[in-house]
């Protein structure tokens, strides 16, 4: 007992001297960081920093819409962003107090701020897209040599998805990262606004439903690792993270992921400061300190995400560089879209959908 | 004068009794009432992209005193109501069949453990209320462990050679019934103990002398005289389950769309606050008319047993 008050005494002496410098209170995506980017951050500056997760937009949202978070630097999705502004949840953040903001990569900070309308709403921290996650051997296996793991078609066809019922097809309970999605796959523009394309991507959907295992946003990392589903529509670093899994169990699941030919959507998750933040001369010190290449190229190797960080590159893991999953290649490149931020009736429309899709209704 | 003295103590008796019931009175006034209060007003409001995200009822502006009331909301669930009313059937149908297998399981056990001696007895009761200190969240990951495809059940059955494919248990509606009774038995079974540690041996044994059949006594003493128990465990388990988000989610299939979600899509997806606030309160109206019937129930019982012993 004795030991653990001692260590707990040094603890809050150690806390106190930190206080010198101020507290940062960070609220982030669970597995988004590199195990040691705080703690050296910390020590870097002696800044006490009090570091929370989430795994849901949604979560994020509600917190920050009841107001009086707590919080001085959060890391929303673009569309999650956008709405939180127009509702005055956030700052503008002033990119002048930013050295390294010349490392970002300018294209890809160019289509976030697209999307946001604004040029200083927040910095690219990672993005992704959403793709198809495969067990490679359970998938050949049902569906040849030929298996079309490079198009929506694998999980979409329902003569497809008859096939790999028997495995487990799991899909992301995420209406706005697949609805778009079942758009582009029957040719229609990813980006749209209109209801009636949505309609009938649900009716897409429906056609498959009976073949899916479930609809859930994380539990089908752990599941494809261990073999327990062999398809599922997932995030680019969710799939990389159950590959990891499976080739640390050494399991003999290989799981690979793809971005469908047909095309994808393109997001983004970026650092903001809340428009209440108490320390707010702390949060641009993070800002910056994240935006140091050698800083964002640790966080890379460790989440496997691709950076909004250009000068990163050179010492971001070839492996994950040369990844098309990751990093896209050009070709591909061409057919990603963004979702633009839809308005609350379209945010119905696009619910009642899947809503139904999900119940079967 | 023995008669006055008596309405003395009932009155002291009666002002006691009311100052031991006004403390659970103001915490359900302040963390029942005004939350639930508060909902009511938020169902009532327009939503918007502010902090909250709904305009206030009511207030002061430049203008003077406004209300900004509407029945949208209510207008909205009437409008789609076959988008609401399966899930709540669901729902309802989860939470029924939920109590009553576990009404089935408890009743004998709680049986046991009150008929056990009373050394046996603390031991079984920490049994029973073990799996409330760990979190159910822990619990339903373990039965996820324990049911998936190639989890330990089926791993069991297979090396044993009972099965050759792993059985498929995890996304039907065998799992979630698993997760609803192994995390709500507990509510079943202490109520029921509570009533049948006190239940008098000395009935049963004036019944089976005067030539009652164990059904007979079952049905007509141990029964009626558990029912109390019985109605309690039984509103323990059904209104959380009503509720219950977390485990279909978690050991569900997709074709079982419950009223948890509905609610979480309405607040969390629509970011329509007064929708969601709507919809609880219907949910709320519903479920209060079987309890109000049910405490009305227990509420003759308890007269007609005042009436009968004469005092209280």
């Amino acid at each position: 007992m004795k030991p653990t008050i001692k260590y707990a005494a040094i603890a809050i002496l150690a806390s106190n001297i930190a206080y010198a410098e101020g507290q940062l209170n960070i609220y982030n995506w669970s597995d988004y960081i590199a195990e040691d980017t705080i703690a050296n951050f910390e020590a870097e500056t002696g800044i006490s920093v009090t570091y929370d997760v989430y795994d849901s937009n949604e979560v994020l949202e509600a917190k920050m819409m009841a107001g009086s978070s707590g919080y001085d630097l959060v890391v929303p999705t673009g569309d999650f962003l956008a709405r939180g502004r127009e509702a005055g949840v956030y700052a503008d953040i002033d990119l002048a107090r930013l050295a390294n903001i010349g490392n970002q990569d300018r294209q890809v900070q160019g289509l976030a701020d697209a999307q946001l309308e604004a040029r200083n709403a927040g910095v690219v921290y990672m993005w992704g897209t959403t793709g198809i996650a495969y067990n490679v051997d359970m998938v050949r296996e049902r569906l040849g040599d030929n298996a079309p793991t490079d198009s929506w078609d694998l999980i979409l066809d329902p003569a497809n998805a008859a096939k790999l019922a028997d495995c487990g097809i799991a899909i992301l309970d995420a209406p706005t990262d697949v609805l778009p999605n079942v758009v582009a796959y029957q040719g229609g523009a990813g980006d749209t606004t209109d209801p009636k394309l949505f309609e009938k991507a649900g009716e897409v959907l429906n056609a498959v439903r009976p073949h899916l295992r479930y609809i859930h946003s994380s539990q089908s990392i752990n599941d494809i690792a261990n073999g327990d589903i062999c398809a599922a529509i997932m995030w680019s670093g969710d799939a990389f993270q159950a590959a990891y899994r499976a080739e640390e169990a050494n399991n003999g699941h290989v799981i690979d992921y793809s971005i469908p030919s047909e095309g994808t959507n393109l997001w983004f998750d970026l650092m903001a400061i809340p428009a209440d933040a108490k320390n707010v001369d702390n949060a641009y010190k993070f800002i910056d300190y994240m935006m140091r290449a050698d800083v964002a190229a640790n966080n890379v190797n460790y989440v496997w995400y691709a950076s909004g960080n250009q000068a990163a590159k050179a010492s971001i893991d070839p492996e994950i560089l040369e990844h098309p999953g990751i990093y896209p290649t050009e070709e591909s490149q061409k057919k990603l879209f963004v979702v633009p931020v839809y308005d609350a009736r379209l945010d119905r429309v696009v619910n009642r959908v899947w809503s139904r899709f999900s119940s079967g209704g | 004068m023995p008669q006055r003295h008596s309405i003395l103590a009932k009155l002291a008796g009666r002002t006691g009794r009311r100052l031991v019931v006004l403390g659970p009175l103001l915490w359900l006034a302040v963390f029942f009432m005004l939350p639930l209060l508060e909902t009511l007003q938020v169902s009532f409001s327009v939503a918007q992209r502010s902090i909250p995200p709904y305009a206030p009822l009511w207030g002061f502006d430049e203008g003077g005193f406004f209300t900004n009331f509407t029945l949208d909301n209510y207008g909205l669930l009437a409008r789609y109501w076959q988008d609401y009313i399966g899930p709540a059937f669901n729902s309802i149908r989860l939470a029924f069949f939920s109590t009553l297998v576990c009404l089935l399981f408890a009743y004998p056990m709680a049986w046991w453990i009150a008929r056990s001696t009373p050394k046996w007895r603390v031991f079984l009761l920490v049994m029973v209320m073990l799996p409330f200190w760990t979190s159910s969240l822990l619990r339903i990951y373990a039965l996820i462990g324990l049911l998936n495809p190639n989890g330990f059940i089926n791993g069991m059955l297979m090396w044993l050679g009972v099965i050759e494919a792993p059985i498929r248990m995890m996304q039907t509606d065998f799992s979630i019934y698993m997760g609803m009774v192994l995390t709500y038995l507990p509510l079943m079974i202490l109520p029921l103990y509570a009533v049948m540690v006190r239940l008098d041996d000395d009935v049963i044994e004036a019944a089976t002398d005067l030539g009652a059949s164990g059904v007979q006594i079952f049905w007509t003493v141990i029964f009626p005289l558990t029912l109390p128990g019985v109605i309690a465990g039984c509103l323990l388990v059904f209104i959380p389950a009503v509720g219950e988000f977390v485990i279909p989610a978690l050991l569900g299939g997709p074709d079982q769309l419950m009223m948890g979600k509905v609610l979480w899509t309405e607040f969390f997806r629509n970011r329509d606050w007064p929708v969601a606030a709507a919809i609880a309160m219907l949910l709320l109206a519903i479920l209060t008319v079987p309890i109000i019937y049910a405490r009305y129930q227990d509420g003759r019982v308890d007269d007609k047993h005042e009436k009968e012993t004469g005092a209280r």
